[in-house]
Parts: C-alpha cells; structure tokens; sequence
C-alpha cells in the first residue's frame, strides 16, 4: 500500500472477492449441483459450511404453525400443506396456477444433525432451516507428538 | 434444447414489450391465481422473498404491472452444495379491462404473497333483469 505499483486497486474495490464468487459459480454450473429445474415441491437450496447447513425453501404463503420439521439421523423432513382458497358459491377461477396442497421432501445433509440446535425462520415466504453439526460428527484437529 | 418442464419450476421471464432491464438480475414470472367474485376479481401471485417495499404495482392505461425485487443471498462462510431454485427479481403485467374500477385496487402482502383486489365498477355489476309475466 506504501509503494506505489499497478496493484494498488484494493481501496477502489475488492476483486479476489468478486473473481473467487465468479469461479465459485462456474464451478457450480460444471459441477452437476445445480439443477435447472426442482424435481418436488418446495424447491431448496442447501448452503453447507464447517460447523452447519442452511436450508432454504421458497415457500410462499403459508402458515408457519402448520410446517413440521423433523430430524432422524442425517435427514431433514419438512411436511406441511398450503391452504387453498375457499371460494364461495358461483366464484370461479379464471386462472389457477400456483401449486399447493400437502407437500413432504426428505433431504439427506452431509452429516449428522443436532437437532436441539436447530433453528427455522419464516420471512417474506422463504424458510430458512440453520441445521448444526452434531459435536462428535465435527472436524477434529489432531496434534503430532515428536517422537 | 428444449428440456422437460415440471409443473414446480420457475419459469424465466421475456423482456415485456421490448423494454430493457438497468438491473443486471434474472427476473422471473411470479405464479398467479385469478378468480371472480361478484364485487371484485382477485388476483393472488406467489413472490417468495419480496415485501411490502420490495413490491411495485403500477398501472398505465389497462396494463397493471407487478414488480418486484429480491436481493440475492449469500452466506458467508458456506458454500452453496446443492441448488434447485435461484432468486431473482418478479414481473408480469396484465391487462384489464373497463369494468375495473380502477381508482378502487386494493394490495396486500403476507408471506410472500400478493393479494390484489380489483373491485369492479358499478356499471359492470351484475344486473338482474326481473321478468314480468305479461297476462
């Protein structure tokens, strides 16, 4: 920073960070990850870092009361349904297609689940699930003693 | 290519009459349910990730249009493993017609889902025509 130099950009922004999200999402597009189009309903994306996951699920429109989330081993269970609208009599629908009614996805995490640790918010329709690792399923960093 | 489409996915949204967009986003076509009742029509449309602030509802002439915005998340720390959905900004516009009234359109949204109420005009109403016998 003292000296002058052709590398001097990092107060005008920061561009290791915009390249390695660049490489990140290309390595994505190749990886297989990513999937075009969802399979089942609610559609996720699952964020996995050292110490926990983050599921998220767009889930527009319904009561968070009713959603269940359940934890056996390393999967995930989310269940749950969306309310129809009651229309009353001589109402009709000139076009229909959101998709409802009951719904069930099992995910399967790349590790064992504390789920006492487990936290779920519901926000403007999406649900976000804060998945922990269990404690003996964590990384563990083992010393080498001199011989 | 043209790939199998399933019912739950979105669906990428055309540039509306030929316009360009400023925002470097993907948009997509929120989903929507349109029923009528005997005062209103209701349209209700699934925007996952939008607000009441994020939400704009403008109408031009006949042509309504919804728009909304959501930024993209990122965690910092994690890295996304597995993806079936990606967030993007919400548009579609529809047309409606006279009997609209359309100084009376009301919106809600809860949950990530707008409400809209578009209450008819008074003309539009349903009359009923009593017939009399003639003897």
């Amino acid at each position: 920073m003292f000296q002058p130099g052709i590398w001097r950009f990092g107060r005008l922004m920061d561009p290791y960070a915009e390249m390695s999200r660049l490489r990140n999402e290309m390595n994505r597009l190749f990886s297989g990850a990513s999937q075009p189009f969802a399979q089942a309903y609610p559609a996720v994306n699952i964020w996995v870092g050292d110490q926990e996951a983050i599921v998220t699920a767009e889930l527009a429109g319904i009561d968070p009361a009713k959603l269940d989330i359940s934890v056996l081993g390393d999967n995930l269970t989310l269940t749950g349904s969306r309310e129809p609208e009651t229309l009353q009599e001589n109402e009709t629908y000139h076009r229909k297609e959101r998709n409802g009614s009951r719904f069930s996805r099992t995910l399967q995490l790349p590790f064992r689940i504390d789920a006492d640790g487990i936290d779920a918010r519901y926000d403007k329709g999406i649900l976000k699930i804060t998945v922990p690792r269990t404690a003996e399923d964590k990384p563990r960093k083992i010393s080498i003693k001199a011989a | 290519m043209e790939k199998e489409k399933t019912e739950v996915m979105k669906q990428q949204a055309q540039t509306p009459l030929e316009t360009e967009r400023t925002r470097n986003r993907r948009v997509y076509v929120p989903k929507a349910d349109i029923y009528e009742t005997k005062n209103s029509i209701v349209l209700i449309v699934d925007m996952p990730g939008v607000d009441e602030q994020t939400v704009d509802i403008t109408l031009e002439k006949n042509i309504l249009t919804i728009t909304g915005n959501v930024e993209p998340v990122v965690f910092a720390g994690k890295s996304l493993a597995y993806s079936e959905y990606d967030t993007g900004d919400y548009q579609r516009a529809f047309t409606i017609s006279d009997e609209v009234d359309q100084n009376k359109i009301e919106a809600t949204v809860k949950n990530g889902v707008l409400r809209l109420v578009l209450n008819k005009a008074e003309k539009a109403k349903l009359k009923k025509i009593a017939i009399k016998a003639d003897n």
